[in-house]
């Protein structure tokens, strides 16, 4: 008897714990057409970034001077560009670094923001008022400026660039967050967690945090595609990557003299970023979409 | 009303203070000696001490941090290193072109992205809602600046029937205000289509059709008002978006705008003239986000009642 109580109990929990709420949110995001093009697509940029050296012979970074201004032929597929570079080539490396800014910068962004945003909304009080107010300035100043006044003092280089671009996305979350928390704040688990001696840390971290942040994931998706976007535009006015490095923005920003006599070196960078954009903004539509069902009209 | 746009009031001054003294900050500590760059390398030693004197760049960083406050208040920019001449009237001469592509680029979202989203959600579910979604998704996804590129490969270089960059007549503002709106299609056209799906089944709607109102009028006066509420917080930000995006832009059609300005300092380490360019843009932007939010509590009964009853 006893045995096939905890048997039956055991099939129960399995059972409650496979329709747990990442779960459903997966399953619903898979029977999303838009999510798993996005997903599809960003799966195919990730794997050529990853692989780039096998799937070009080309070295994005050798001169040819004898190809400069190369047209698209078998040997070159999209051509090469003033120095004799193959534009393809340096498309594929580009991936890297342009995913891996936006990743980055995106992802430190949301950490800072979640830091804040449950210290905010947690504690309440002056607490809560000097970040909103911290906020309010940040705000004010458009975030590209910002970007831009930061990488300037930094100077270029991945590290630094993930910096000036990272400080655009913490407001918004920040925010978001605040207030999903001030609605939680008198939830009984909290009281529960705090009854049975659990760190203040814990309880933030442990308890709330997990419990307000699914609405902030999609904040923190489409952040992603934006500062990819953001990144590019820093390269393109010579602060981000420097212009040697085969990244998107760089690579436009090398190629802006050709406006008029070669624009289509200005045209596949430009796309590589548009379809990259694109796609992890159909993840985060899809996302958006599973998370809350309702919303979805 | 009046105690809340005055409290509005305070606060955007205190920000945009607060905002300037963080940038002031922020690029005190740029490396680099500024006097190095506009005396160059030649210069002797006394020379550099003479100008650094001058310049107040001497004093320790609290006064400098001081007088750069004061000179502010009474609306004094500071002077540029590389011209060697006061910021303040260069900047009036170039903030409008930027406000124009700001505002204007604000004005075509409103009219392309409004309509659109009232359209998508009326046809809810049917091919024309999934085109508008793509179509405003696709805009949020194109770097603007990008955008702005190809518009001069195709309408410039290949058509001729824009001109490529400069100023002039209205025909050289297309490109720009163009490229500057292109952003803020997406967000509006998705926040008007999910504020009217919202009021669309909301009981005052059922009401009015009940009554016989015409479904014109249920949708212009009825739904439209609701919906467009939240809309307008969003425009604020998306001006925010639209000034961030004017520098890039600017510099691409070659229009002496703020942005144009601060990104040739940017080249030659003019500190001045960054740090007075991104204030003065804060402060814009400071107060079409205060204009916003009094166009919605003017709006919006609600919050008005907040206010009025005290």
């Amino acid at each position: 008897m006893n045995t096939t109580t905890a048997e039956t109990f055991a099939e129960a929990r399995k059972k409650y714990k496979k329709q747990g709420q990442a779960v459903q949110v997966v399953k619903r995001l898979l029977q999303n057409r838009t999510a798993i093009v996005g997903m599809v697509v960003v799966g195919i940029i990730i794997l050529i970034a990853i692989f780039a050296p096998l799937l070009t012979p080309y070295n994005p970074n050798t001169l040819d001077p004898s190809n400069a201004f190369a047209p698209m032929s078998l040997a070159h597929p999209l051509g090469c560009d003033n120095l004799g570079r193959d534009t393809l080539a340096r498309i594929m490396y580009g991936a890297r670094w342009s995913l891996a800014l936006g990743l980055c910068a995106a992802g430190f962004g949301a950490v800072i923001g979640l830091v804040f945003g449950t210290i905010a909304g947690y504690y309440g009080g002056w607490v809560d008022s000097l970040i909103m107010r911290i906020l309010d300035v940040l705000q004010a100043i458009p975030g590209n400026l910002l970007s831009i006044v930061i990488a300037t003092v930094l100077g270029s280089g991945f590290i630094n660039t993930v910096l000036a671009l990272s400080i655009g996305g913490i407001s918004g979350i920040t925010r978001m967050l605040r207030a999903r928390i001030l609605s939680e704040r008198s939830a009984e688990y909290l009281e529960a967690a705090a009854s049975i001696n659990c760190t203040t840390t814990r309880i933030m971290f442990g308890h709330l945090l997990p419990n307000t942040v699914s609405p902030v994931i999609v904040n923190i998706t489409m952040g992603i595609g934006a500062t990819i976007m953001q990144a590019a535009g820093l390269s393109y006015i010579g602060l981000g990557m420097p212009t040697s490095t085969p990244e998107w923005g760089a690579m436009l920003s090398s190629s802006r003299g050709f406006v008029s006599s070669y624009p289509l070196l200005l045209l596949w960078p430009g796309l590589a970023i548009a379809i990259t954009v694109l796609a992890v903004n159909m993840i985060g539509d899809g996302l958006r979409d599973a998370m809350d069902p309702k919303l979805k009209r | 009303m009046g105690k809340y746009i005055l409290r509005r009031l305070v606060m955007c001054v205190i920000v945009v203070f607060v905002a300037a003294i963080i940038i002031f900050t922020i690029m005190y500590f740029v490396p680099g000696d500024p006097v190095e760059i506009m005396l160059g390398s030649t210069a002797t030693v006394e020379q550099k001490d003479a100008l650094r004197a001058s310049l107040g760049l001497d004093q320790p960083f609290l006064i400098q941090l001081g007088t750069y406050l004061l000179n502010l208040l009474q609306g004094d920019f500071g002077t540029s290193y590389t011209y060697n001449a006061p910021v303040t009237n260069e900047l009036l001469s170039r903030l409008p072109y930027t406000l124009l592509i700001g505002i204007s680029g604000i004005i075509v979202d409103v009219i392309i992205s409004i309509p659109l989203g009232i359209y998508a959600a009326l046809r809810r579910g049917k091919w024309q809602d999934t085109a508008c979604t793509v179509f405003a998704m696709a805009c949020v996804s194109v770097p603007d600046f990008w955008f702005a590129l190809m518009l001069v490969v195709i309408f410039a270089v290949n058509l001729q029937v824009l001109p490529v960059s400069g100023i002039g007549g209205p025909r050289y503002f297309v490109m720009p205000i163009a490229a500057s709106a292109l952003a803020g299609i997406g967000g509006l056209l998705r926040q008007t289509r999910s504020g009217m799906l919202d009021v669309m089944n909301s009981d005052f709607v059922v009401t009015a059709r009940s009554k016989g109102v015409p479904e014109g009028k249920v949708i212009l006066q009825h739904m439209l008002p609701n919906a467009l509420i939240p809309v307008v917080t969003v425009v604020g930000g998306h001006f925010s978006r639209c000034i961030g995006g004017a520098v890039i832009i600017e510099q691409i059609f070659s229009i002496p705008g703020l942005g144009a300005y601060m990104l040739n300092a940017i080249n030659t380490r003019d500190y001045p003239v960054i740090r007075s360019s991104v204030v003065i843009l804060a402060a814009v932007t400071s107060i079409v986000m205060l204009v916003v939010d009094i166009v919605y509590a003017l709006i919006d009964p609600r919050i008005k009642a907040q206010y009025s009853g005290k």
